[in-house]
């Protein structure tokens, strides 16, 4: 099924360089991507690698250009008037930012979860078909099976499934976001995009979401940008910290959190700024 | 685990891609699509055009037949007589005046006061009866407001005043007024409900009572809105109809008495509209020239409104 | 030395005190007084018009005796105007809302017609009647007739609908769009399939009221030519027509007392309208506020 790009290039556009890389598929290359809101330059120089079935966290203080970067990868980030970009980011190999390159395309590719949970103003079920529907699948039957699928998929399914078609705003916080997860899924992507997606709820459905990222994995590549550096630790594999809109450092969760090779790093991890 | 892994490999995405291939015309709606809500949008700058071109190009006729001259400056509008009519508006533009000046009497005191009791000395719950009935007074059609100036309001104060004529200046002034007030009320509200709590806050710990927040503080920073809502509500006495056609009678005249019979420049349009003063005729162009004369009237006053409420707006 | 006299100023305390209750007071009353308005003008109508409220007068046609006179033709004529005026605001109001919030980028153009609508909103009714004269009834040849008076009343309730459609559009969560989007949905799905139902009910409310106003207007449709006695029915939009309004204004005009009570007759039937609509509406506001 593969038609990746052979790592060949690695050692030009990556910045580290160590023995795991090239055991596993890039999903995501970024390369030289600079991007501008209006005269403010907001990320500078980015060269980034997301691999394949991994969660790569993405940390660093307000302002410094992670939700940027996450929005970028989707091209969600082109919603914001006035936003130049130079550079690419490349998608299994293509350049998202090429002309021919539909962005309802690379969307059905790439879910995101957002920092608010922000179900539909629906019934439950309504709000997993959404994505489906909108790209033609109007069978009843299949509708039904990735309803059930997406919902078990986000550790949604035993709490609702006898109530599919009350209206999503009834779910508590926690229900909601793993709701929009689900609605993720319902088109079964390749990577998901989570944009904080934990800031808006309470410990426990942040430990059911943790937990969800966990499992979620075997199946998707996942990209989280996160304030919050033990969320980080806890459950991701590779992190990238961003400051003032460059990369600062990117690599092991462990070897980050243990062992950073940049003074700002350890200044930022140990609290002493951000 | 693995049945699901083989059913993820033809599902969801594969669907996707076929229903895609199938459905190539979706693009083309997204270009489509904006086009015709621009068209839609562009019917209301079409509606003003049209406005503008239609009173334009018509009174243009009518001032082959009357001299701009004669228009502005004569003080007898006598279009039905067949030997010496004339054209001069100021006796309509004088009714008009004259009767949204009455209104103003009534409705900006009473307007301004309703707005104070309910933006500073009702009670959460009082308001909300309050605000839906005077939403009803103001929803109310305007020829039924005509029916209850000439059937009930000019019989009261005929009462009171036994000169006055069955059709005058007064009736429909009062209750055009009455039709305003809730105008001027919400209007003015919602712009002394915007003055930031802390700015009253800060009068009342010094012990001001409510009267001198409200006189001192909240109207003076509400004022530009204030003052906005009067000018509109006049802009609308001014082009009031049906109350002063039934109300008002039919005698246009110069004058600043408020007892007798007058005519507006809207009762006057009626007037011929029901007549049966055939198309091309001077007097069937003459209603243009007055609905020109109308609409620059109410536009100077929107303008003016927009201007105040815009250049004169605090910035909490 | 105390700058402060503070017996002075609690002696000044219970004038200053006094002059609150005292404008409280006129505020009140001025606040009591529209209301009493408002109940004198309703009490009026319904005690003079209650008596010719029957089955009878919905049914008949109008007459020269006031006895025998009904609201029939005027009553259906209300119905068909709505029929015209319904779908056309509805279409361009909302077509127009949807272009200005979600299309228009802000450049001069797009706040040349937001400053359009708000002073067409201001041009006063009886203006939109000479264009409809000019436009519709002799330029298009479509007489006074359905139609004509329908399209001249879209014209003149547009602005309403507009501006309480944008109101709806805007209120709507970006987030919902940024959902939408994410899942690879294009502009268009996602205003039909996201946006549009959570607007729907403030466009709703907001119909509603463009509506009421339109069966409520009188002064557009007499200087159209509207007949203000009728005494058969349209058949399609194309025929000629009355409404409501006009023949209460008829009734209104006449000398003779007797009408004036049929005129109130009709004006009871006019308002339980314009209330049903309006309650409709303050309904469906209340279901849906605050969803977000």
């Amino acid at each position: 099924m593969s038609t990746l790009v052979a790592p060949k290039k690695e050692a030009a556009d990556s910045i580290f360089n160590d023995k795991n890389l090239h055991a596993k598929n890039k999903v995501y290359q970024t390369k030289e991507l600079n991007l501008w809101y209006g005269s403010n330059h907001a990320l500078k120089q980015i060269n980034l690698d997301i691999y394949e079935n991994e969660v790569t966290a993405i940390i660093g203080p307000s302002g410094c250009g992670k939700s940027t970067y996450i929005k970028a990868l989707n091209r969600m980030i082109e919603m914001v008037p006035s936003v130049k970009t130079s550079g690419e980011i490349q998608y299994r190999g293509r350049n998202i930012f090429d002309k021919r390159y539909g962005v309802e395309e690379l969307r059905t590719k790439v879910g995101m979860v957002f920092q608010k949970p922000n179900p539909f103003p629906k019934s439950i079920y309504e709000n997993v078909v959404y994505g489906p529907r909108i790209h033609g699948i109007r069978d009843k039957k299949v509708l039904n099976q990735i309803v059930e699928k997406s919902l078990k998929g986000a550790a949604l399914w035993d709490e609702v499934k006898d109530r599919l078609q009350d209206n999503a705003y009834g779910l508590s916080g926690g229900q909601q976001q793993r709701l929009c997860i689900a609605r993720c899924l319902a088109i079964e992507p390749d990577v998901i995009l989570m944009d904080e997606p934990t800031s808006a709820l309470d410990p426990i459905s942040t430990l059911k979401v943790e937990e969800l990222v966990q499992i979620l994995k075997k199946e998707y590549s996942i990209i989280i940008v996160t304030h919050n550096m033990q969320q980080a630790a806890r459950i991701s594999d590779r992190t990238a910290f961003f400051l003032n809109g460059e990369v600062v450092e990117f690599a092991e969760t462990d070897k980050i959190f243990s062992n950073p090779t940049d003074k700002r790093t350890e200044d930022y991890i140990t609290g002493r700024f951000g | 685990m693995n049945l699901h892994q083989e059913e993820k490999a033809i599902s969801v995405q594969e669907l996707i891609q076929q229903k895609k291939s199938k459905s190539q015309n979706k693009i083309k709606s997204e270009k489509i699509v904006p086009v015709i809500l621009l068209l839609t949008a562009i019917v209301s700058v079409l509606t003003t055009i049209g406005i503008v071109v239609t009173l334009f190009v018509e009174t243009t006729t009518f001032f082959s037949h009357v001299s701009i001259k004669e228009f502005f400056t004569a003080q007898k509008w006598y279009p039905f007589s067949e030997t010496q009519g004339s054209y001069g508006i100021l006796p309509l533009i004088s009714g008009t005046l004259k009767v949204a000046l009455i209104a103003a009497v009534v409705a900006v005191p009473i307007g301004l006061a309703v707005a104070i009791f309910l933006s500073e000395y009702a009670s959460d719950r009082t308001r909300r009866v309050i605000k839906p009935i005077l939403e009803v007074l103001a929803g109310i059609p305007t020829i039924v407001y005509g029916f209850f100036a000439l059937t009930f309001v000019t019989p009261v104060l005929r009462e009171m005043i036994p000169s006055l004529q069955i059709f005058n200046a007064l009736s429909p002034g009062i209750v055009i007024g009455i039709m305003i007030t809730p105008m001027i009320a919400s209007l003015s509200e919602d712009a002394m409900s915007s003055v930031p709590k802390v700015m009253k806050e800060g009068a009342y710990a010094l012990g001001a009572t409510k009267l001198e927040v409200a006189i001192k503080i909240v109207i003076p920073a509400a004022v530009s809105g204030i003052v906005a809502s009067i000018v509109l509500a006049i802009s609308r006495a001014i082009g009031e109809t049906m109350i002063v056609a039934v109300a008002g009678g039919s005698t246009p005249n110069l004058s600043f008495d408020v007892t007798s019979s007058i005519q507006t420049m809207t009762a006057y349009i009626v007037q011929v509209s029901q007549g049966d003063a055939g198309y091309g005729t001077t007097i069937y162009y003459s209603i243009y020239a007055v609905g020109f004369t109308l609409f620059i009237f109410t536009l100077f006053m929107n303008m003016l409104a927009q201007f105040i409420s815009k250049r004169f707006r605090e910035e909490y | 030395m105390k700058l402060i006299n503070h017996d002075q100023v609690l002696k000044k305390m219970s004038p200053r005190k006094w002059k609150n209750s005292v404008f409280k007071g006129l505020f009140m009353f001025a606040t009591a007084l529209a209301l009493v308005v408002l109940a004198i003008l309703l009490y009026r109508i319904i005690t003079q018009g209650i008596g010719y409220l029957d089955w009878q007068f919905l049914q008949s046609l109008p007459s020269r005796n006031p006895e025998q006179a009904g609201i029939k033709t005027a009553l259906i004529g209300t119905i068909w105007l709505m029929g015209v005026v319904a779908p056309v605001t509805l279409i361009l109001g909302v077509g127009t809302a949807i272009y200005l919030e979600e299309y228009a980028s802000k450049n001069k153009f797009t706040s040349l017609i937001q400053i359009n609508i708000s002073n067409l909103a201001g041009v006063p009714s009886i203006v939109f009647g000479l264009l409809g004269l000019t436009v519709f009834v002799r330029a298009l040849t479509l007489g006074t007739s359905v139609l004509a008076a329908g399209l001249t009343m879209s014209l003149l309730v547009l602005p309403i609908i507009i501006v309480a459609s944008q109101e709806a559009i805007r209120s709507v969560p970006m987030e919902l769009r940024e959902a939408s989007f994410g899942m690879g949905a294009n502009k268009w799905q996602t205003i039909v399939r996201v946006v549009m139902p959570a607007a729907l009910p403030g466009i709703l409310t907001g119909t509603i009221l463009a509506l009421s106003r339109a069966i409520g207007e009188t002064a557009p449709l007499v200087v159209l030519g509207l007949p203000l006695f009728l005494a058969f029915l349209p058949q399609s939009v194309f025929d000629m027509f009355t409404v409501l309004p006009m023949q209460i204004y008829n009734w209104t005009s006449r000398p003779q007392e007797e009408f004036h009570a049929v005129a109130a007759g009709g004006i009871i039937v006019l308002l339980i309208m314009l209330i049903v609509m309006n309650s409709i509406a303050v309904l469906i506001r209340n279901k849906f506020q605050k969803r977000f």
